[in-house]
């Protein structure tokens, strides 16, 4: 596909962003995102929060703030109830009012299944776009939230989840990134930012390295994840986009001997609106990690650093 | 022999139907037919985890026959 350039384009297809970025003004840039999928939780109105957060997730990936959204709708009108929509619409309004982003209207089409999500518009300072590449030697990289959504939704579906890890997934989808993402405007040399999502955690992170001067070490001990589901993967409740991941990237990806083969699975589990992944000077990381736990965002942790050496790598140790 | 065949489900439902022929049919030898990789990965390590041995062979269509064998048999 030919692509199209403009003096004014920030982020624009050809870089794998996690949204569009156009600078309107010298401080004024609108960042424009659009996200949907079919239902990965039984509860429509969960379901609606959770695709609200995911949406609005790609706007604080950028650095942004997202000020309105439109509803992206699919639906079988003559199979389903049409409460259930209403409670999944009601479901991303109550995200979006959480968020103080306006719903500014939507568009509707019938489908054999349903599908939600939104179009979402944010702005930011054009000089204060995070873009998945930047970042530098010596930084220390920050994951916000822990893995294992993917893995645990698919032994939901298989009904091998036990209440108590759903009830704790579900409230890590339910979660903005919307404090995360303030608490990082107060840190001015943030380098690079994106958020984990359908790619897992390795999957992102290889976008922010891949074919730069950089690469990455992770302490996969320090990685945040569901304790519990190291059984689900030794078992095999194994989501198909995990393996998919894995062998998209793995040649990009060293694995030292003390991380296990279940953990590297964890790495490469797709989330559902996962946390952010950003790098920063270590030293800031130290404190701004601080800030986030007092926060609030407790399972926030440092997971890694940036180094020179294998460039466009990833080294799991 | 137990025979299942789980051809045509997405995951993680041919490893819920393999891990209930297995608790039904302990020490038995089960057969699973699996038509994908990710399937044949899921289902191999199911029964890896329950210290079967896995046996997989590739057959027409890029499907495949694993045979799992309870421990000590």
């Amino acid at each position: 596909m030919p692509l199209q350039s403009d003096p004014n384009l920030i982020a624009g297809i050809e870089s794998a962003e996690d949204a569009g970025v156009y600078k309107l003004s010298d401080d004024l840039a609108i960042i424009q995102t659009l996200d949907f999928f079919t239902p990965i939780v039984d509860d429509p109105y969960i379901f609606g929060q959770v695709a609200a957060v995911n949406s609005l997730s790609d706007v604080y990936a950028m650095g942004g703030n997202p000020i309105t959204a439109m509803n992206i709708v699919c639906f079988p009108i003559n199979k389903m109830d049409i409460e259930i929509l209403q409670q999944v619409l009601l479901g991303g309004l109550d995200k979006m009012r959480e968020a103080e982003v306006i719903l500014v209207g939507g568009h509707s089409v019938e489908d054999n299944e349903l599908k939600y999500g939104l179009s979402v518009t944010g702005v930011v300072h054009p000089e204060k776009v995070l873009l998945n590449r930047g970042a530098r030697v010596g930084d220390k990289l920050i994951l916000t939230k822990p893995l294992g959504t993917g893995i645990i939704n698919t032994a939901l579906k298989g009904e091998m989840a036990d209440d108590d890890l759903v009830a704790k997934s579900t409230e890590c989808m339910l979660t903005l990134n919307k404090k995360a993402a303030e608490l990082m405007t107060e840190f001015p040399d943030i380098h690079a930012c994106t958020d984990v999502t359908g790619f897992g955690f390795l999957g992102h992170a290889c976008e922010m390295v891949e074919g730069s001067n950089v690469g990455m070490l992770i302490h996969s001990s320090s990685v945040p994840y569901f304790q519990e589901i190291q059984e689900l993967v030794e078992m095999g409740i194994v989501p198909g986009g995990l393996h998919r991941n894995r062998e998209f990237r793995m040649h990009m990806i060293e694995v030292g001997a003390d991380c296990p083969g279940w953990m590297v699975d964890i790495l490469f589990d797709p989330q559902t609106a996962g946390g952010l992944l950003f790098s920063l000077p270590a030293q800031q990381a130290e404190e701004l990690l601080q800030k986030m736990h007092k926060e609030g965002i407790e399972e926030a942790a440092i997971v890694g650093e940036v180094v020179s050496e294998p460039k466009s790598k990833i080294v799991v140790e | 022999m137990v025979e299942i065949d789980v051809r045509g489900f997405g995951c993680p439902i041919p490893v819920v139907k393999t891990k209930k022929a297995i608790e039904k049919n302990p020490n038995e030898q089960i057969t699973v037919l699996v038509e994908t990789t990710v399937s044949k990965e899921n289902v191999s390590r199911l029964a890896e985890s329950k210290k079967y041995s896995v046996q997989v062979e590739e057959t027409a269509g890029n499907e495949y026959r694993i045979l799992l064998n309870p421990p000590g048999k």
